[in-house]
């Protein structure tokens, strides 16, 4: 090549086919289709892992899903010792102390964000939000031993009473408070997704353009005005993706929830009760599961919340991308 | 042949030089009658017909040019009027963007770039970008770059001072050659880019508009380094400072939207152009 | 108009003080809670809890040096098994992949990165513990090492798209061929950005409990070699948190301020390089 003078003649296109053997032959020996080749094994790596972990909850829990079927989420007997294996339970607790973190979080992590994105000086912002990614950095047994030491006692002898001499005609807080149970969850729940709910909600908040808010101040609406009214709304379906993000880090939390929800498979109206939820049942008896039927009925409960935190995370990320584009998008 | 510079190592000699015979052969090729005929020189590159598409925009229109051994060629012309894209099309670095695609012909000494190893043409036909742009190590690997992707190993310092010396900054960066290149100023980093590319002795290099980030201090030494690159060097040039094309080159192109307007000496270019357009825009009436 | 113009501020005044308010009590909360753990953690630290093996109930100065240097060998093993795969298919993404094959390795990297770490831990069961028949280091590296493999695939990605394109070109342009212009050039610029990537997803790790109830298991000794059972700092934690002893308790609380203060030190020191890091390049 290029010793001889060839001057070829004619039109060649850029990049000449020179047939897909040969092209292939010559830029492996430059090394480059070496590397493509071995770079994109290790990514179909990365693939053939999260295949293989789906096929194994799936093919583990063949015969507890055939046993089962349907009803397998809707009975409530969790029997090791007659082979009776019923979701509900745990499925319950895990819904009820999401549910219940979510609604004490929410409004505290999207109120912290609004003020850190948009009144809070930059710097302190900064700071805040520095802080707080910290926290959400922090091992969950950690939220768990806290739990345990401090949110336990808390609900037993302050919360707990309380809830039970001023609401107690509700069932939802009808006593005794034990401490362990679906409220102490919830709230242990609660601390640790407020961290994510307020870091993501001001990244979306901070990414609304400044034109909008100059818009609505300039028009006369007050700061509180603006930002309700066109901030917030700009920047809800990203405050969403932060909430479903929450939600799923909520579902599929495991050490900190069975450290003090009490596992106790029973259904009570009664938040102060004790209570199961899937992640926890997972954690307490899969080693000391006996049996074909009780592993497969609990790797079922994997798969259950494998699939739920799927579908929450994806749906996540599909509106925190929504905002963040609208957002880019508007200035240019 | 005048473009065998004093110091050379022998692998990058086997590995990028032809048979003097090869090259002499060239310019009884194709003599074009609006050539200008430098006695000392011989054609390096001829270019004809050139298209270059990027998706479905068509941005040189077919271009036809020649471009002579151990002068300096400087392009001119507004911007946006495909000056840069025509110099990548030299050696191929405009391969790198993705729906980019050419026709046409380029024979660099009489071979097809096309068909030429890409690696090995671009080792030929050396390159420096607008923005000085230092690898994030020192300046001493900096330099040694080009030579240790050729896998050569031997008198490595040697070479590394040699090249440094031919970019004239040697004398400033002597004592610091394992500092980061990013301490250095933005002229010296774009010398020490120019010192990048001569290291691994190529037979042109190509430079686009390399002074505009630079103040004229730096660009007259620049200028000044190319004058002395010559004997060694094929050099085009890209630039839409006129003053500067009128200084420092031999050979002026005026590209207008993807064609090719004019190609002179470049005292005739700029005091007698033939096409009123480009007198247009030398005088300063647009661009 | 004006009573109206009243109320409109009243509401600004009110509801803007109501958010500072959920600060107020987020971070308070946050921050007493931290402050809580390092007072309790910090009183039952000693010299011979890092040196010590655990003692029987009763028993004082014991330690949990087997469930540290445990620990430390779980996150090598992760290491070495997470980190290659993570940052070459990180390299495919930057660097090969078109847009087909981006979007699904992608997709498929955030998919795994939002498994509840306790099915992580069925996974390594059933591909590690079950062939094997036992618990083992081997097995809990493996859990491990698969949750850090997402965190370092993104990272690795998005510090290699960082790296500026004229450094590409330039290499290029010396006739550097594409793999030899990402191994010397593209690559070592992004060099700080993978590691604190890196680092963040051993941290990530280090703190997880739930892969390692059936993996690693446990143990109350040390644990020679990597085809037993092994302690764990986060197990530790757990149990000794759960158990109904004050000795176990006090030690819970060391070993979480151990871990923590690990977890936050990475975390702060990544964060400071990374800024320090972006500052400069603007
Ligand atoms: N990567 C690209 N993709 C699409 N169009 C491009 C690209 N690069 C340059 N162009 C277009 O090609 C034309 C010529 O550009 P260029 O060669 O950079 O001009 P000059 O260097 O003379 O300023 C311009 O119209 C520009 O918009
Ligand atoms: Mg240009």
């Amino acid at each position: 090549m290029g010793v001889s003078s060839n001057p070829a003649v004619g039109h060649e296109p850029y990049l000449a086919p020179r047939g897909k053997v040969g092209d292939f032959l010559a830029r492996l020996r430059g090394g480059d289709e070496i590397a493509h080749l071995l770079t994109l094994i290790f990514a179909a790596g990365v693939i053939l892992i999260t295949s293989l972990l789906v096929y194994e909850l799936w093919i583990n829990s063949a015969l507890s899903r055939h046993t089962f079927g349907w009803k397998f989420f809707v009975t409530s007997v969790w029997d090791p010792v007659f082979n009776h294996f019923g979701a509900l339970p745990f499925l319950y607790g895990t819904v009820i102390t999401t549910v219940v973190a979510l609604i004490i979080a929410v409004p505290l992590g999207v109120g912290a964000a609004i003020f850190l994105a948009e009144l809070a000086p930059p710097r302190a912002s900064d700071m805040l939000a520095f802080v707080i990614d910290l926290l959400a950095a922090v091992p969950s047994v950690i939220y768990g031993v806290l739990g345990i030491f401090v949110v336990v006692p808390f609900v037993r002898t302050a919360l707990g009473p309380f809830l039970e001499s001023t609401f107690g005609f509700l069932p939802l807080f009808k006593g005794p408070s034990y401490g362990l149970g679906v409220l102490t969850a919830s709230l242990v729940l609660t601390i640790m997704i407020i961290p994510f709910i307020i870091s993501v909600s001001r990244e979306v908040l901070m990414a609304v353009p400044v034109d909008q808010r100059e818009a609505a101040l300039a028009l006369g609406a007050t700061r509180w005005e603006s930002t309700i009214r066109v901030v917030v709304p700009f920047a809800s379906t990203g405050i969403a993706g932060s909430i479903f993000l929450a939600m799923a880090r909520a579902l599929g939390e495991t050490m900190a929830v069975t450290m003090v929800i009490g596992n106790d498979p029973r259904i009570s109206a009664s938040l102060l009760a004790p209570g199961y939820s899937i992640a926890a049942v997972i954690a307490n008896e899969f080693t000391e599961a006996t049996g074909a039927l009780y592993l497969q009925a609990l790797i079922e409960l994997g798969l259950v919340l494998f699939l739920v935190t799927f579908i929450l995370n994806g749906l996540a990320r599909l509106l925190i991308v929504a905002t963040e584009q609208r957002g880019g998008g508007t200035p240019a | 042949m005048a473009s065998v510079s004093p110091v050379r190592n022998a692998e990058t000699e086997n590995m990028n030089r032809q048979p003097d015979n090869a090259r002499d052969a060239a310019p009884s090729l194709a003599k074009p009658p609006e050539a200008p005929a430098v006695a000392s020189s011989s054609l390096r590159f001829k270019v004809s017909k050139l298209k270059v598409f990027y998706g479905s925009k068509e941005v040189l229109h077919g271009i036809d040019l020649e471009i002579s051994s151990n002068v300096v060629t400087a392009l001119i012309g507004p911007s946006g009027c495909g000056k840069s894209t025509f110099l990548r099309s030299l050696n191929r670095m405009n391969e790198t963007v993705r729906h980019a695609r050419l026709e046409g012909q380029i024979l660099l000494d009489g071979d097809n770039v096309l068909n030429m190893d890409v690696v090995r043409l671009r080792r030929r036909v050396g390159m420096v970008f607008q923005r000085p742009n230092p690898f994030p190590k020192s300046i001493f690997d900096n330099v040694a770059y080009g030579l240790r992707i050729n896998g050569c190993k031997e008198k490595m310092s040697d070479a590394v001072e040699h090249s440094l010396r031919r970019a004239a900054l040697w004398e400033e960066v002597k004592d610091q050659l394992h500092k980061s290149a990013y301490a250095l100023s933005g002229g010296q980093q774009q010398r020490l880019c120019i010192a990048r590319a001569l290291a691994v002795d190529p037979e042109v290099l190509l430079l686009d508009e390399p002074c505009s980030a630079l103040d004229p201090v730096t660009t007259a030494k620049i200028e000044e380094l190319l004058f002395q690159l010559k004997p060694t060097c094929t050099i085009v040039i890209v630039t839409h400072n006129m003053q500067q094309a009128a200084r420092a080159s031999d050979f002026t192109a005026f590209l207008l939207e993807g064609n090719l307007i004019e190609f002179q000496k470049t005292p005739k270019l700029f005091t007698t152009p033939s096409d009123p357009r480009t007198e247009a825009y030398i005088t300063g009436r647009f661009g | 108009m004006n009573l109206r113009t009243i109320w409109r501020k009243t509401l600004n005044v009110t509801m803007l003080s109501l958010t500072g308010a959920c600060t107020l009590i987020t971070v308070s909360v946050l921050f007493f809670i931290l402050g809580y753990l390092v007072y309790n953690g910090g009183r039952d630290l000693s010299w011979n809890f890092f040196t010590k093996l655990p003692t029987p109930v009763g028993e004082t100065g014991g330690g949990v040096a087997n469930a540290i240097v445990g620990s430390a060998k779980l996150l090598f093993l992760a290491m070495l098994f997470g980190v290659p795969v993570g940052v070459i298919a990180g390299v495919y993404l930057a660097e090969f992949s078109g847009k087909t094959m981006n979007f699904v390795v992608r997709y498929t990297t955030d998919l795994l990165n939002g498994v509840p770490s306790i099915v992580i831990g069925i996974f390594a069961y059933s591909i590690v513990v079950v062939p094997m028949r036992h618990f083992s280091t081997l097995a809990g590296g493996f859990a491990l090492g698969v949750m850090t493999i997402p965190i370092t695939v993104r990272s690795t990605e998005q510090f290699l798209r960082a790296v500026p394109n004229p450094l590409r070109e330039g290499a290029l342009a010396l006739g550097a061929s594409k793999w030899k212009t990402i191994l010397t050039v593209i690559v070592p610029a992004a060099a700080s950005g993978i590691i604190t990537g890196i680092m963040l997803a051993l941290a990530r790790v280090a703190g997880e409990t739930a892969p390692l109830l059936f993996t690693a298991f446990g143990n109350q000794f040390w644990s020679p070699g990597w085809n037993q059972p092994i302690a764990s700092l986060p197990m530790v934690i757990y149990t000794y948190a759960t158990g109904p002893y004050e000795e176990w308790h006090e030690q819970a609380w060391a070993a979480g301020l151990v871990l923590l203060g690990l977890v936050l030190v990475v975390n702060i020191g990544t964060r400071l390089v990374l800024a320090r890091k972006t500052s400069v390049a603007r």
